[in-house]
């Protein structure tokens, strides 16, 4: 599987995930500059974290409309997969392939820590490999990480299976005590109605090796790979 | 031509700025005030005399960067040509 990183101005996760990728996970990886918009050699994009274009305006409201992001619905069209981590998903909740918007956190304090993530969907197809119910560990980092999304909206969410993973506790339980940034409903992430867009606030390139404290990050690349070839699909391009 | 743009969270939507600077007016002794949001201005000089044209392209920028439909909502100004847009 062919992994592209997205570097805007500003990006501070590429390099980890440009390692993890290609030296943990031995898997194919390249960079792709913001003004790229041929991705055509790609499988799946990141859109890693960091404070894109200074997140001036809103947190990824600049990025959202980048030649790069403006390339990516016709990609996901052509059956690609796109994982917006951190300020990637804020990006994509700017370009609006993600319903709803990432807010100030509600204890308005930058949030580094590591957080417990209970997984509600494992049949996309980053979390394929996962059990529901499954209690990952992963770091977050930010300040603007608070999930919002109209009453109309959640039921949407809610009804067509799209909340991926939301704050819990590591027994599992999704309490107020457990949520970093008020997200509405603990949500930490989500995937578009197909399930081939995930954004997640929390860092799974930050969980990919013992040494870092887990390597439960790993888990969402493994299903990733894993489906293709349990698919037997190359994607047609 | 001039324009201001102001933009500001939602009613409904908790301003947790807004709230924190609200306590530190009431550290300094202003009681009085109930409520506080933080909102932002955007000034901008555009090309063009039609107020009307501008203020329909000015919408349009709201839409689609300025502002965030799911969280924010806009008003548009349009200054007259000479008038600087001053900030109340």
């Amino acid at each position: 599987m062919r992994f592209g990183v997205v570097i805007f101005p500003g990006t501070w996760s590429d390099c980890d995930f440009h390692y993890v990728i290609g030296e943990v996970l031995r898997q194919p990886v390249k960079y792709v500059w913001h003004r790229d918009t041929d991705l055509g050699d790609l499988d799946c994009v990141i859109l890693p974290g960091g404070f894109s274009y200074g997140d001036y305006l809103r947190a990824g409201a600049v990025a959202g409309r980048s030649p790069v992001v403006e390339a990516l619905p016709d990609f996901v069209a052509r059956g690609g997969y796109v994982l917006g981590s951190c300020n990637g998903f804020q990006i994509l909740c700017e370009a609006r392939m993600l319903p709803g918007a990432l807010l100030r956190n509600e204890c308005l304090q930058y949030r580094c820590q590591s957080t417990h993530l209970f997984v509600e969907n494992a049949e996309t197809p980053f979390t394929r490999g996962l059990r529901p119910g499954q209690v990952l560990k992963m770091p977050i980092s930010h300040g603007e990480g608070k999930y919002y999304a109209d009453p109309e909206t959640l039921r949407t969410l809610k009804a067509r299976n799209q909340i991926v993973f939301r704050y819990s506790t590591e027994a599992g339980d999704v309490t107020k005590e457990a949520n970093p940034n008020g997200s509405i409903e603990n949500i930490a992430g989500i995937v578009n109605e197909a399930g081939t867009v995930l954004g997640l606030m929390p860092h799974p390139e930050r969980a990919a090796e013992t040494a870092m404290g887990g390597t439960d990050g790993l888990l969402l690349f493994h299903s990733l790979i894993g489906s293709l070839v349990e698919d037997g699909s190359v994607l047609n391009r | 031509m001039r324009a201001r743009v102001f933009v500001r969270l939602k009613r409904g939507i908790l301003d947790p700025q807004g709230s924190a600077v609200k306590r530190a007016l009431e550290g300094l002794g202003y009681r009085e005030v109930q409520e506080l949001r933080v909102g932002k201005v955007l000034e901008l000089e555009l090309e063009g005399t039609d107020p009307g044209q501008a203020h329909g392209r000015l919408e349009e920028m709201c839409r689609r960067l300025l502002a965030n439909p799911v969280t924010e909502e806009f008003t548009v100004e349009i200054v007259e040509d000479g008038a600087r847009p001053r900030l109340a």
